[in-house]
């Protein structure tokens, strides 16, 4: 039997890969979105559902940004209720280490997966930032350095308490220091699914300590396979298998009648992720400086980026580690082919991974799966609620032919759909 | 006016030798049947019962929030009311977390506000020396005001969705709460948009005045717990500490809580609340005398599932509708309840606190 593949499906997020302006865009809020997303994934037979976590609206030069999606529910109270709407897929959320505190999170993760019946997952994040720390008793205290110490003790210390079923436990360490009796039963899954969605070296060593998933953002083929070797390969120190854990990255998909319908399609989704105003503000993030003045249509700016400390952005990883170069790249292609700032943001941002028909993306989606570049993917579709939908009508039965997706769950737990004890 | 009529849902019934297997009480299929049941009765909301930490004795409770979440696609009518702490947990949380299950219930969302005094609580949680008690309830209201700024964070009109100027959101209409008390600060927004209601229905059991007052300073409902005897009494408490808080707007709805029990084979029960061991009749009889007191709805304890709740939803109920007692109501909780509709403490032309 071929590998199969794993899926995954994330729910459009608070960025500009969500398409708010197509009529046919649906609420980000109303439980009935996710109800939605959730069913078609399972009728697809994917494994699990994605969401993500919010602790601050989004900021730039200190305002809340305005021009993506903002706003979203609460993860384990929508992953409950998405409990009661499906069977058998996957309920996975991103929680953050640093603004949760591990026995009343071990204990909502326990208690869903009690109330889903052994389909609870847990993606690890960390956060060091007083951004965040504002809305949260602790404030910004946690040093950067500390952000995966804290991470792989909240992890150690979780396994801890779900291995008690319901009994006493002590945890002393440099983070936590905590006992008492933790109460709930040893739920289904035993320890809800852990996923880890860091990318340094610190993420990296802790998905290989502790993971067993990784959410990757490596979608390129030969960088895929890179981060999969290096990954892969650092297991065997903890005493673990290859297989043991699963790499996923995060990917956008279009589909059409010919590779070439798919690849205008594409193109006018770009136009509708970056609209004029979003070509400044994510020129802005390489900048670093208010470019509010400059033509959308017109020329890169002939001004250097700000390198200092200061950034514009707040809410959000920094993506552009030496904006110089960046720039310079930028500016170079833009010259070369006569591109205004939107038309170099639309081609040099966010292209999305899969375009072609549904033949030539389930062919190359396998491809990846088969030689080594990943475990599977968690699609991100850029429509709320319906952008799965085209997917599981017409590329997942191709996947299922090809013998590589089940049409029929054969297990009851996430841990069962992923293969991973 | 009718009565109003709440159930308390807690593991496998209020008397702590109810019989059933501890595990059971985290599955979903524990609390459907219940549940379905009081939504189909008619009764204004179900509450949950939690602690923050295991009790000192007998089996845990699943956490309250994730429950009333797992519960709201399988009701239409019922409000969804789940206890949680304060103490120990991060009003950020809170607030988006019942905001949510706002959304999931489609504005039948309410929460009972609890503290938690117990050392072995603070050990759970490890980062701090426990509060003395005479500040849980300062730390509380604190929670309980960032609870409800943050849902007033967003106006409802706040998702614009303009394409010609590629605005998602009128910022504008978006608000930082900027809340800084002693205990803690909030900076907001909430990251949800306002909910439903606007404001989720904040409950609160209370025994003594101080806690009266706490109920009368942030809450919409507070359940008591008189006997026979001191009906009038406690209601004349609840009405005093009011007027010491210096409330304005909708008065407190009084609920009284009783524990339900046809189960004496369970032996006797120690309970805060007036136990009421006997036919549906006898109860009935009590309800209309308590409600010429000035009690205005009840939220009953079955002491035992299933039998105690069946005679709640199949024999009680349906007596009080025909002695005209009680009328199932339709509507988002707040509206069920006679609360006016929460205006936005942050919208144009309101006076910002």
């Amino acid at each position: 039997m071929p590998k199969q593949v794993i899926l995954g499906a994330h729910f459009p997020g608070v960025n500009n890969t969500t398409v708010w302006s197509d009529p046919r865009a649906g609420s980000q809020i109303e439980f009935a979105s996710f109800a939605h997303l959730a069913r078609t994934a399972e009728r697809g037979r994917f494994d699990f559902f994605f969401l993500a976590e919010g602790l601050r609206l989004r900021e730039q030069r200190g305002l809340i940004h305005d021009l993506d999606v903002v706003g979203r529910p609460d993860t384990l109270t929508v992953l409950a209720g998405l409990a009661a709407v499906t069977e058998r897929l996957g309920l996975a959320g991103t929680l953050n280490a640093t603004f949760h505190e591990p026995y009343e999170l071990a204990r909502q993760l326990a208690t869903l997966d009690h109330l889903s019946g052994g389909r609870a997952a847990w993606n690890v994040v960390t956060s060091s930032g007083a951004f965040f720390g504002a809305n949260f008793r602790r404030g910004g205290f946690l040093e950067h350095r500390l952000r995966y110490e804290r991470a792989g003790e909240f992890i150690r210390t979780a396994k801890r308490l779900w291995d008690t079923d319901g009994g006493d436990f002590a945890v002393r360490g440099a983070q936590f220091d905590i006992a008492g009796r933790f109460g709930v039963p040893r739920s289904p899954q035993g320890h809800p699914v852990i996923f880890q969605a860091g990318d340094s070296e610190g993420g990296r060593e802790l998905a290989a300590a502790e993971a067993d998933a990784v959410f990757s953002r490596h979608h390129e083929i030969e960088d895929a396979r890179a981060f999969y070797r290096d990954v892969k390969g650092r297991l065997r120190r903890y005493g673990r298998n290859p297989d043991d854990l699963k790499i996923i990255p995060g990917v956008s998909f279009v589909l059409g009648d010919s590779d070439a319908d798919a690849r205008e399609k594409a193109h006018h989704i770009r136009r509708q992720q970056v609209s004029p105003q979003t070509a400044i503000l994510l020129l802005e993030q390489v900048w670093n400086r208010d470019l509010s003045g400059y033509d959308p249509d017109g020329p890169l700016p002939a001004v250097d980026p700000d390198v200092s400390d200061h950034t514009v952005v707040q809410g959000r990883a920094g993506q552009y580690p030496d904006r110089l170069a960046t720039a310079r790249e930028w500016r170079e292609r833009a010259e070369q082919k006569n591109l205004s700032i939107r038309e170099l943001v639309i081609e040099t941002t966010g292209r999305q991974s899969f375009v072609g028909t549904p033949q030539s993306v389930a062919a190359e989606l396998d491809r990846y799966v088969q030689t080594g570049a990943c475990d599977g993917f968690i699609l991100v579709p850029h429509l709320t609620p319906t952008g799965l939908d085209e997917f599981v009508d017409t590329v997942v039965p191709l996947l299922q032919e090809r013998g590589v997706l089940r049409s029929e769950y054969r297990t009851t737990t996430l841990r069962g759909h992923l293969g991973v004890s | 006016m009718s009565l109003r009529l709440a159930v308390a849902l807690d593991r496998h019934g209020w008397h702590p030798a109810a019989p059933g297997d501890a595990a059971a009480a985290f599955t979903a299929a524990h609390w459907s049947g219940p549940v379905r049941a009081a939504d189909a009765a008619g009764l204004d909301f179900v509450t949950v019962e939690d602690t923050f930490g295991p009790p000192e004795t007998g089996p845990a409770r699943p956490d309250a929030v994730l429950v009333a979440a797992r519960l709201a696609p399988l009701t239409r009518h019922v409000g969804l009311v789940p206890v949680a702490t304060t103490t120990h947990t991060e009003p950020f949380h809170l607030s988006t977390a019942l905001a949510t299950l706002d959304y999931l219930t489609g504005g039948r969302a309410g929460w009972q506000v609890r503290v938690s005094g117990r050392p072995e609580e603070a050990a759970l949680l490890g980062r701090r020396a426990p509060l003395p008690a005479s500040e849980l309830l300062a730390e509380a209201a604190d929670a309980v005001e960032v609870v409800r700024r943050l849902w007033d964070s967003w106006q409802d009109d706040a998702v614009i969705r303009d394409v010609a100027t590629g605005r998602y959101l009128d910022r504008d209409r978006v608000h930082y709460v900027d809340f800084a008390g002693r205990y803690f600060s909030v900076k907001g927004p909430s990251i949800v948009p306002r909910p439903p209601q606007g404001q989720p229905v904040v409950t609160a059991l209370a025994h003594t005045p101080s806690v009266y007052e706490f109920a009368a300073r942030t809450a919409d409902v507070v359940f008591v717990t008189p006997a026979e005897g001191t009906v009038a009494e406690v209601v004349g408490a609840v009405r005093a500490a009011e007027a010491a808080a210096g409330r304005t707007g909708s008065p407190l709805r009084i609920f009284a809580d009783l524990v339900v029990s046809d189960r004496p084979d369970l032996g006797p029960l120690d309970s805060d609340a007036t136990v009421v061991i006997g036919p549906p009749e006898e109860l009935a009889d009590l309800l209309e005398r308590w409600r010429g007191r000035g009690i205005e709805g009840f939220r009953l304890r079955p002491a035992a599932l299933p039998g105690d709740l069946e005679a709640i939803t199949r024999r009680l109920v349906p007596m009080l509708r025909a002695r005209g007692l009680f009328a199932p109501r339709a509507g988002r909780l707040r509206d069920r309840l006679g609360l006016p509709p929460a205006r936005n403490r942050y919208a144009e032309g309101a006076v910002v606190a």
